[in-house]
């Protein structure tokens, strides 16, 4: 893992990547015969993870997965893999036996022990939902050929939390809505989405706040449709409607206040050129609407992977460990007002 | 003073009455034995671990409301309902057969409605089905088989059939 640089899915690009920027699908799967994780014993998560690690991986990832003991590891190597979104925050802070199992190029990762024994997770930049569905029912068959998954014929495969029992599967797309945080067509898009049991949540998922307007959006229900049922509608009619939904309030700023939006883009990224002080919050805020700039084409001396990266070594164990600094999270705010000016050329 | 001994023999008595006849008041004490040779219906010896824990946890409930006030638990995993509401998770996958009319409520409210599984199913349960499908087209072809008075391949059919259930592999 390079962290000074994004992992592929992260780096902006992609189908419809102005608008989506990575697609993730989700599946959560019990071994069994053992109790939830909620209520299994050390011993029972370790020979939980034991077992998974011990399943049939495809031939291609056997060789190549990467095993992180997430219970031994330090609180800034967790906290990397959280701002990676390569686990969760939950997962990062708990103190049981834990790993999680990621491929080179982050587009996998496997956590053992967090909410359900797995949560197995496919990531792709840009609207690519139908690779991730794809790839994660390869890593789900194969994984069945050596471990038995929790099911019964009623309630589909059985998971910890009511809310994913069935087919266990959550589709969710990272979306940048800032033109309708513009034109205060947000709350709308909220409503819609609850009427249509999606969950909007934040830029780390689950319990997070929105950061920059990134949200996350995602199906909610998981029984009583097939998964390529609960795909077709999400990725097909969700994703799509929501692209051109901010597509069009995009369009109608620019028409109707194109300098309003020039200047806050401009305005944004006078001070990330100048600041001296920035917290992950502020670059973050700032950064979103650089974004915007460069995906209307109102920002040409900066580029796409850039500001990417800067989502990315701007939160605070990136920050620590790139800079190699002991600072606490308050002190970081000097380091990081040099690291972005520096990266986009300010003085 | 009653006497703590049978009046027939040297046991101890168990039994204790006063019985009047014709006016006379008279003392009886009888052992176990003796007692129930007289018809006496005596008490079934009650093991003192039960009277401890009667004891212990208060009279048996009797009436409806009462039992009702007993929790459940997952016999597996211990959990019970109102600890799954309160977390908002089940403890072990027998939880959901366990809880399963509590369970179903809430799952329809989480689920849009939904209350069973449409959708992908593991190796075994496909491998069940298919050995299903399979033990049903062997004893089709048993049947024509025989119809047809074809016993050797009838006989292969039904050794097919019977290899099928010493394996345990489906129902026969």
């Amino acid at each position: 893992m390079r962290i000074n640089e994004t992992s592929v899915w992260q780096n902006g690009t992609g189908p419809d990547g102005d608008v989506v920027v990575s697609s993730r699908v989700r599946l959560a799967r019990n071994l069994a015969g053992f109790p939830f994780v909620n209520r299994a014993s050390a011993p029972q998560r370790h020979e939980v993870v034991r077992m998974v690690q011990g399943a049939r991986w495809p031939d291609d990832l056997a060789q190549s997965l990467v095993w992180v003991n997430v219970q031994q590891a330090t609180a800034i190597d967790r906290n990397i893999l959280v701002e990676r979104h390569l686990i969760s925050k939950q997962f990062a802070d708990g103190d049981l036996p834990r790993a999680v199992a990621i491929s080179p190029d982050e587009t996998l990762s496997v956590m053992v022990n967090e909410e359900d024994h797995l949560r197995i997770q496919v990531l792709r930049a840009g609207a690519r939902l139908g690779d991730c569905f794809d790839a994660i029912e390869v890593l789900d068959r194969s994984l069945e050929q050596s471990l038995d998954f929790a099911f019964t014929s009623r309630w589909g495969f059985l998971t910890a939390c009511p809310t994913n029992v069935g087919c266990g599967i959550r589709l969710s797309v990272m979306l940048h809505l800032p033109g309708l945080k513009l034109t205060n067509e947000i709350e709308k898009v909220r409503r819609a989405a609850k009427d249509m049991h999606l969950a909007v949540r934040g830029f780390y998922g689950e319990g997070s706040e929105v950061i920059g307007d990134f949200y996350q959006v995602s199906n909610q229900i998981t029984l009583g449709r097939s998964e390529q049922d609960l795909f077709d509608h999400f990725a097909q009619f969700v994703v799509t409607s929501l692209v051109d939904y901010e597509r069009t309030a995009r369009g109608v700023l620019v028409r109707q206040s194109g300098t309003l939006v020039d200047d806050r883009v401009h305005r944004a990224l006078g001070i990330l050129r100048s600041a001296r002080l920035l917290t992950a919050d502020e670059a973050m805020k700032l950064l979103s609407r650089v974004r915007l700039g460069v995906c209307l084409g109102r920002v040409n001396d900066v580029d796409l992977a850039t500001v990417h990266r800067l989502f990315l070594q701007v939160q605070p164990a990136h920050l620590k460990v790139l800079t190699q600094t002991e600072e606490q999270d308050a002190e970081l705010r000097e380091t990081r007002a040099t690291l972005v000016r520096r990266a986009l050329g300010g003085r | 003073m009653p006497s703590d001994r049978c009046d027939h023999c040297d046991k101890p008595a168990v039994v204790h009455e006063l019985v009047i006849k014709n006016g006379t008041t008279l003392e009886v004490h009888l052992c176990e034995e003796h007692a129930s040779a007289q018809g006496y219906v005596l008490p079934s010896h009650q093991p003192v671990h039960q009277l401890l824990t009667q004891f212990a946890v208060g009279a048996p409930a009797k009436s409806a409301a009462a039992k009702q006030k007993v929790v459940k638990a997952c016999t597996t995993c211990g959990r019970t309902l109102a600890q799954i509401r309160e977390t908002g998770l089940l403890g072990c996958a027998d939880c959901y057969r366990t809880f399963e009319d509590g369970l179903q409520s809430l799952i329809e409210r989480a689920q849009a409605g939904a209350n069973f599984h449409i959708g992908r199913t593991p190796r075994g349960e496909r491998d069940a089905a298919a050995r299903h499908e399979l033990r049903t087209r062997l004893v089709r072809e048993l049947d024509e088989a025989v119809s047809a008075e074809q016993y050797e391949r009838a006989a292969k059919l039904r050794d097919r059939i019977h290899q099928m259930k010493d394996a345990g592999d489906c129902e026969v």
